[in-house]
């Protein structure tokens, strides 16, 4: 795989369908192509080849979730930021570098929330007992 | 369904934006658990000023490790954890990883945790499935998921969801709906068990045999643990889909579950309330598995239903009880999913109307996620005859919207949406308000704007003029956006409506007279003044020298296509307006003409002048005498649009309302539902395109051909009677008819059918008084097609007499199963004019039937031995025709199975079983058809030995009723 473009993954993408590397590195760089150039007075949403993006920024951070065109668009606008309550309190006041560093373990919060591109589990609460044991083991 | 989730950084220069925080090269690494080799690896490389050095740094470890792993010291697992987790941060900055992965595999059986799930991790992400490691893997997993560690057992389950391959599914699809459904299973388990079984189903269904455990899954919709429930609800939802019958009880269970959640106070559900809502993602999951059901059929059930769903409409006006847009967001996600049920019930009229009232007050929300989601929403609401009045009044906010939204996909929004709430009573200001706003629009939507307004203008057009004007104005202020199509379809209804041709002639003469005027205005003004100029040429100022000098000083600008029309405008005039005649000889004459590098001008050119000399004055009236109506069909712009939306956007865009009054110009504007996308149908119209042109020279060439192929193509559609799909379709259950007719002419069919032989006898009728020319009757073989036509049919006289009938015999014989029908494609000239027109020939699959009379228990025995999923295709459908057993048994004996009595235990039913009888092979089928009267329903079940023959059959026999 080429370095063209200097974009840096930051958090590893979870991919809920088979594509090959390449096809990953280009629908990265479509939605960041859509994505970036919207303000605050667009919607959250953007229509995307076939699907959609479902997206919310924080900082300098896009999240981003792609679905089916006919799935709800505020429940996963909602999973995202229930995704990053929950980052927030895990890493205490996260940054992005702590994304960066723990990247290994962003994966874990990911799968505890979202599996199989389903949202697996909503409660904060649990989410964050469920990290701390496993923080505990070594 | 989610399918990606992508979670990045967008680009290098952010982080090193000014006010980034730089210093920080490293977070504190928290407790003993981070490995410091790969915090100081990843600041190395943050730190790296440009490419070249991050490349160097990445090289020098990938070198270090490649030699710590071929180095004869054993590694221990911590050192093997920290070099895997490095390979997997070179990876993710996109550098290839070729080694490492027997070291992660060695992870995998390690007892530590956090070794472990590096090793699960790196496999996840970086190992595919024709791995030679993958049943090393899979050993692994298994040991985990046997381990009775919940921890491991998510580990693993994580992976192969994750992962999602074939071969783990080979693997372990039949484990985990035992692990799903075991009584001891931890709640953490279960989920990830649900979860994975869904992912392995979606990638290999035929993996996943339903059975005993399905009755218990949809129990755990009452499961204690609500992250249990929502993880299950997705996977039943995905069951569900394909054995609707098998998971039927959950709409109960379901139904009591949204109850109780809707009816909780804002803090009953404790952890599974967000912002005051109780358990928003649980209830959206609820309402779309309901989603997959028709209405429930008890009436308690259906009663407590339509409580939750007035008790959420109720919610969405009580004061919020929180100013957070959490809030307000996860309540709406759940409302609109209400409103998105209430839809597809679409049987409620008090509850799809104050759907309706709840959605104006948000087209007006500050929230312009709010306003989009509301025009998206009502897009659906107003093709339900219920509430297409109540949308219908919000019209003025929604062009507003048009107007005034700074999201240019809100706008596109709005625009869907007054193109489904238009109807003859608001059609005028709809389209004036998308001209409107086409002078403004954004390049990206013009076009799709452009043709609403060309079909909304054709489609609810009063008077011709109204129309012609609408169009005349597409073209003026968006010419570049006016495709064939819609320039094509106005010359049609122009040529087809005497009463607007000298309005239309009078309108685009005076729209020619603009300084600058769009081509296509060139286009469409030099095709109406050479077929109507007459009409307009008693007025002095529009007399023929005027209207003539007036195109020709547009013609030295366009391109060549134009100035091609132009000559035929030009020789019309001749006809028209003998006076102009010196003139346009001199212009034809001129060497810019005669001596053109383009061959097509310079044939023209050279064709016209000789015509005009040596003709008379009565041969060049009939040549270029006035063109004969166009045959009516599809608008070709609407197949334009439907091709433009995609097959999944068409809902809003096809016209499924029910509009009996309606009136249509040309008739021919109705979407026909299941034609073949229909490629340019009028794409040689007028003959101008870069292809040569006809060879024959004009002279003897008869009226037609100078301008106009009366009909190419597929979408020729006869006037009177049916579309031919819907002839063709019409043919499934029955062996003779009319296949096809037109003005000009009628094709019968009588066939019959034994074993894998057929016999089809095509009767070709001109309705007219004129000979046909060059007739000649093809029959083609596309794509798959396995029949194979013995036909050598008596060469058919090429010549058909006016009111003849000539016949035509096809010997059939099925070789193997197909699924595309032989196309039947029929050219001959009329008054010299070339026809094309090609059909579908009514030979389907089922005509090979063989009847098979059996009873009861054999055909129970049967329809178990065909039980594999792949073996079953089923449908479930609307009726759409009145439901009568009588009509129903009368289509089934003519699909070609035999029809068993007392097989089924609910007598409503229909049960057959025949054997397709091809040469190769012989295909057993069996099928049922559950009529439900009261929802208006069927559903169709197939079962045959072969998977494509069961949907193929499926398919065509659910088109029947």
């Amino acid at each position: 795989m080429s370095l063209h473009g200097i974009r840096f993954i930051l958090i590893q993408n979870r991919w809920y369908m088979q594509f090959d590397d390449d096809e990953k590195q280009k629908l990265i760089e479509e939605v960041h192509a859509v994505v970036t150039v919207r303000d605050a007075k667009h919607t959250n949403f953007v229509e995307f080849r076939n699907f959609k993006i479902i997206y919310r920024r924080y900082a300098g951070l896009y999240f981003c979730i792609c679905v089916d065109v006919n799935d709800n668009n505020l429940a996963y606008l909602e999973a995202i930021h229930n995704f990053v309550e929950v980052l927030n309190e895990y890493f205490h006041n996260v940054c992005e570098l702590d994304l960066v560093f723990n990247f290994y373990k962003v994966y874990t919060v990911v799968d505890e929330m979202f599996l199989a591109g389903e949202i697996r589990e909503t409660s904060q609460t649990k989410v964050l007992k469920q990290l701390l044991m496993l923080q505990s083991l070594e | 369904t989610p399918v990606i989730q992508a979670l990045w950084r967008p680009r290098r220069e952010d982080y090193l934006r000014p006010g980034a925080d730089t210093t920080a090269i490293m977070p504190a690494v928290s407790k003993g658990d981070g490995m410091r080799g790969l915090a100081v690896f990843i600041s190395d490389i943050r730190n790296c000023k440009s490419k070249e050095a991050e490349i160097k740094r990445i090289n020098k470890e990938l070198a270090n490790i490649r030699s710590k792993f071929k180095g004869d010291k054993a590694l221990d697992g911590y050192s093997k954890k920290k070099y895997v987790c490095k390979l997997l941060f070179i990876f993710l900055l996109g550098h290839d990883i070729d080694f490492g992965h027997m070291e992660a595999v060695n992870l995998l059986s390690s007892n530590k945790y956090t070794e472990k799930q590096i090793g699960y991790l790196f496999i996840s992400v970086l190992v595919n499935s024709n791995s030679e490691l993958i049943r090393l893997i899979n050993n692994a997993i298994k040991n985990d998921l046997a381990s009775r560690n919940p921890t491991f057992m998510c580990l693993a389950l994580h992976c192969i969801a994750n992962v999602g391959s074939r071969e783990m599914g080979e693997a372990f699809a039949a484990d985990i709906p035992r692990i799903l459904v075991a009584g001891d299973s931890m709640d953490s388990v279960k989920q990830s068990a649900a979860l994975c079984l869904l992912r392995l189903y979606k990638a290999s269904p035929d993996l996943v045999p339903m059975g005993e455990w399905t009755a218990r899954v949809v129990h755990l919709l009452n499961d204690q643990h609500m992250g249990v429930v929502t993880a299950a609800v997705s996977l039943i939802t995905c069951l569900c889909k394909k054995n609707p019958d098998d998971f039927k009880t959950c709409i109960s269970l379901a139904v009591s579950r949204l109850s109780r959640i809707v009816s909780s106070a804002s803090t009953d559900l404790q952890d599974y309330t967000y912002y005051f809502v109780p358990a928003p993602w649980l209830s959206v999951k609820l309402l779309r598995l309901l989603q997959c059901y028709p209405p429930p059929e008890d009436a308690a059930v259906k009663g407590r239903l339509v409580e939750c769903l007035e008790t959420v409409l109720n919610k969405a006006q009580e004061p919020p009880k929180s100013k957070k847009v959490q809030h307000s967001n996860a309540k709406n996600a759940i409302l609109f999913e209400t409103i998105s049920l209430i839809i597809h019930y679409d049987s409620e009229p008090n509850l799809l109307v104050r759907a309706c009232n709840q959605l104006g007050q948000f087209l007006q929300h500050r929230e312009t996620n709010l306003r989009y989601l509301a025009l998206e929403s009502m897009c659906t609401l107003a093709s339900s005859e219920f509430s297409h009045e109540a949308v219908k009044t919000h019209i003025d906010t929604v062009i507003n919207a048009l107007k005034t939204e700074r999201d240019v996909s809100v706008r596109q929004r709005a625009a869907d949406l007054l193109y489904a709430m238009c109807d003859r009573s608001n059609a005028k200001q709809i389209v004036s308000e998308m001209l409107r706003y086409l002078e403004t629009a954004d390049y990206a939507i013009r076009e799709e704007i452009v043709l609403k307004v060309a079909i909304l203008a054709e489609k609810y057009a009063v008077d011709y003029s109204w129309y012609v004007d609408t169009i005349l104005n597409l073209i003026r202020i968006a010419g570049d956006y006016v495709s064939e199509e819609v320039w094509y379809r106005v010359l049609q209804i122009v040529t087809n409506r005497d009463d607007v041709q000298g309005y239309a002639a009078k309108t685009v003469f005076e729209a020619l007279q603009a300084p600058a005027c769009h081509e296509n205005m060139v286009k469409v003004g030099g095709y109406i003044l050479g077929e109507f100029g007459n009409l307009i040429a008693g007025d002095p100022r529009s007399s023929p020298p005027v209207q003539f000098s007036l195109l020709h000083s547009k013609f030295h600008l366009c391109s060549v296509a134009t100035r091609a029309l132009l000559l035929s405008t030009y020789i019309k005039f001749i006809n028209l307006f003998p006076e102009t005649k010196a003139t346009i000889q001199g212009v034809l004459r001129a060497g810019s003409q005669l001596r053109n590098a383009d061959v097509e001008l310079q044939q023209r050119a050279v064709e016209y002048l000789t015509l005009s000399s040596v003709a008379s004055t009565d041969v060049l009236a009939t040549v270029l005498e006035e063109m004969p109506p166009f045959p009516e069909r599809e608008s070709s712009i609407l197949a334009k649009l439907k091709r433009k939306k995609g097959p999944g956007a068409a809902s809003a865009l096809d016209d499924g309302r029910r509009d009996p009054s309606s009136n249509d110009i040309n008739g021919g504007v109705e979407p026909t539902p299941s034609t073949v996308s229909t490629p340019s149908p009028s794409a040689d119209l007028l003959g101008l395109r870069a292809a040569p042109p006809p060879a024959a020279p004009p002279a003897s060439a008869g009226a037609g051909n100078l301008l106009v192929d009366v009909f190419d193509g597929p979408a020729a559609q006869p006037s009177l009677g049916p579309t031919p799909e819907e002839a063709f379709l019409r043919f499934v259950c029955k062996n003779n008819g009319v296949l096809f007719e037109n003005q000009l002419l009628q094709i019968g069919v009588k066939s019959e059918f034994r074993q894998n032989l057929g016999r089809m006898y095509l009767f070709y009728g001109n309705k007219t008084s004129v000979q046909f020319q060059n007739f000649s009757p093809t029959v083609v073989h596309p794509g798959d097609l396995q029949t194979h036509i013995l036909s050598a049919p008596p060469a058919l006289r090429s010549q058909v007499d006016g009111g003849a009938q000539v016949q035509q015999v096809l010997n059939i014989e099925c070789l193997r199963d197909f699924l595309t029908p032989p196309l039947l494609s029929v050219r001959f000239r009329y008054g010299g004019a070339p026809q094309a027109l090609t059909l579908k020939l009514p030979v389907t699959i089922n005509k090979f039937f063989q009847p098979t009379e059996m009873a009861a228990q054999d055909f129970f025995q049967r329809w178990k031995q065909l039980s594999l999923p792949q073996q079953e295709a089923q449908k479930i459908f609307k009726a759409n025709h009145p439901m009568d057993a009588e009509v129903t048994k009368a289509k089934l004996l003519g699909f070609g199975s035999a029809l068993l009595d007392n097989v089924d235990p609910n007598p409503e039913n229909f049960v057959g079983a025949g054997i397709i009888q091809t040469k190769a092979l012989q295909v057993g089928c069996l099928l049922r058809l559950e009529p439900n009267a009261q929802a208006q329903m069927y559903r169709l079940t197939l079962r045959t030995s072969k998977e494509s023959v069961s949907r193929h059959l499926c398919e065509l026999l659910a088109q029947q009723f």
